[in-house]
């Protein structure tokens, strides 16, 4: 059982960064006082100058459960304030300012489900907090169905590739994970959607996680395809 | 108590007065939302006010309009650290919503097409501080953005902004909405940074 923490300021220490995707950074972080995150959560960086000025940015957690060692990974917005600091200063040792665990909505909890399908759907970097939930139903060795359906622009650009092998590979709690490289194949349209999918007459659990625009349009499918809107979960990045 | 962070001195550096503690201004607009955005048929939207006393109070799509629609400029501030400035709004204030409504009760629950809620005190509605709005920048609020029409309550933090409105139920006690019960704040002053309990 996961203690379920309340939100509360931590100090990070960074305990190692590596490149993740050619835009992206894996950032591992040691947070001693951390309660523990349930999958899917996601917490708050707080940069502070050394005159004072902040800048604070939420994160999906890679990670769950009572460990103290939380995995983030950054993708560089080009324009960006936060996120480039992090995929380019950003050192081993390190020390940043993290609030949390946030989200009490988009979480699988593996203790608490029931026993309907598990559909995970990404966009880009949004794979990260449905990377959380598919090495939590890993570790448990859950036997609920789980399917990854993961739009990327091409396979150089996946996001914790070797984690979700290893979750595929799982013999107790295999995960499917089709991939859609969508410089490379075309984007997700619905028709694949539709056939990759658990079909409605299975009532999946479905998580959505993108950039706006992916998510606005896949949650519209699920709905027309005839997924239940309650049984259809988001989090979204980005403007309109 | 926050730590220096080794490094950092901070690009954007938006010193502007109405920007409240840890938010940073933005040009887009981005979109938080829970599930799938329900479409809602503006020939069928209703919007309804119920109180203890006497049967609702029910408006279409043609009869809130005719009641007066206003101009309004604002700032936005969401809970996830994201500002918008200057923002142009048009929409009907509550204060015309709410003249024949006649209630003891301090708080209200928006309920959402959609099954969203949200729990906001009466007093912060009233008296030229909310309306339901049905444009922003000069278009249509957008289906992601709560259209065809929201709670525009800019006090408080976005949230409350309840999109895809439905309906504002008067209740005696301050209980919880979906996000309340999931984490957020009950009340969501920006400048105090009510975010999380």
């Amino acid at each position: 059982m996961i203690r379920r923490g309340r939100a509360a300021w931590h100090v990070g220490t960074v305990r190692e960064a590596r490149p993740e995707t050619p835009s992206a950074r894996r950032i591992v972080l040691d947070v001693p006082t951390w309660p523990g995150n349930a999958a899917g959560q996601h917490l708050d960086v707080r940069l502070t100058a050394p005159d004072g000025y902040q800048a604070t940015r939420s994160y999906s957690i890679a990670t769950s459960g009572p460990d103290t060692l939380l995995e983030l990974a950054v993708d560089e917005l080009p324009d960006g304030e936060v996120s480039p600091f992090l995929v380019h200063e950003l050192a081993v040792g390190d020390e940043l300012d993290v609030h949390g665990p946030l989200g009490a909505f988009f979480v699988w909890r593996p203790d608490e489900t029931s026993s309907a399908p598990v559909l995970l759907i990404a966009g880009g970097s949004g794979v990260v907090p449905l990377v959380a939930m598919a090495r939590a139903h890993a570790a448990a060795g859950d036997p609920t169905p789980f399917r990854l359906v993961y739009s990327v622009r091409t396979p150089d650009d996946v996001y914790f590739e070797k984690e979700l092998a290893d979750a595929a590979a799982s013999a107790t709690a295999p995960l499917r994970v089709d991939y859609i490289y969508s410089r490379v194949t075309g984007r997700l349209t619905r028709d694949t959607l539709a056939a990759v999918a658990f079909p409605v007459s299975a009532a999946p659990q479905v998580f959505v996680c993108g950039p706006t625009a992916f998510v606005e349009a896949v949650a519209g499918w699920l709905v027309d395809i005839g997924h239940s809107p309650t049984s259809i979960r988001t989090e979204r990045f980005g403007g309109t | 108590m926050a730590v220096f962070t080794r490094g950092f001195t901070g690009r954007r550096r938006e010193q502007d007065s109405r920007l409240p503690p840890g938010q940073t201004k933005v040009d887009d607009w981005p979109v938080l939302s829970a599930g799938p955005s329900p479409r809602v048929d503006t020939e069928t939207w209703e919007f309804t006010i119920r109180s203890e006393s006497g049967p609702p109070h029910r408006w279409t799509w043609d009869e809130i309009h005719e009641l007066g629609v206003e101009d309004i400029t604002t700032d936005i501030h969401c809970v996830t650290h994201w500002s918008k400035l200057d923002m142009a709004w048009r929409g009907v204030s509550l204060d015309l919503l709410f003249e024949d409504v006649e209630t003891s009760y301090d708080y209200v629950m928006a309920h959402s097409y959609g099954g969203y809620t949200t729990n906001i005190p009466l007093d912060e509605l009233l008296d030229g501080q909310s309306w339901i709005a049905f444009e922003a920048d000069g278009e249509p609020l957008g289906i992601e953005h709560g259209g065809p029409a929201r709670l525009l309550v800019p006090k408080l933090y976005f949230w409350k902004s309840a999109k895809w409105i439905r309906g504002l139920e008067l209740m005696p006690d301050d209980d919880p909405g979906f996000w309340e019960q999931a984490g957020y704040h009950l009340h969501g002053d920006p400048w105090k940074e009510e975010r999380y309990w």
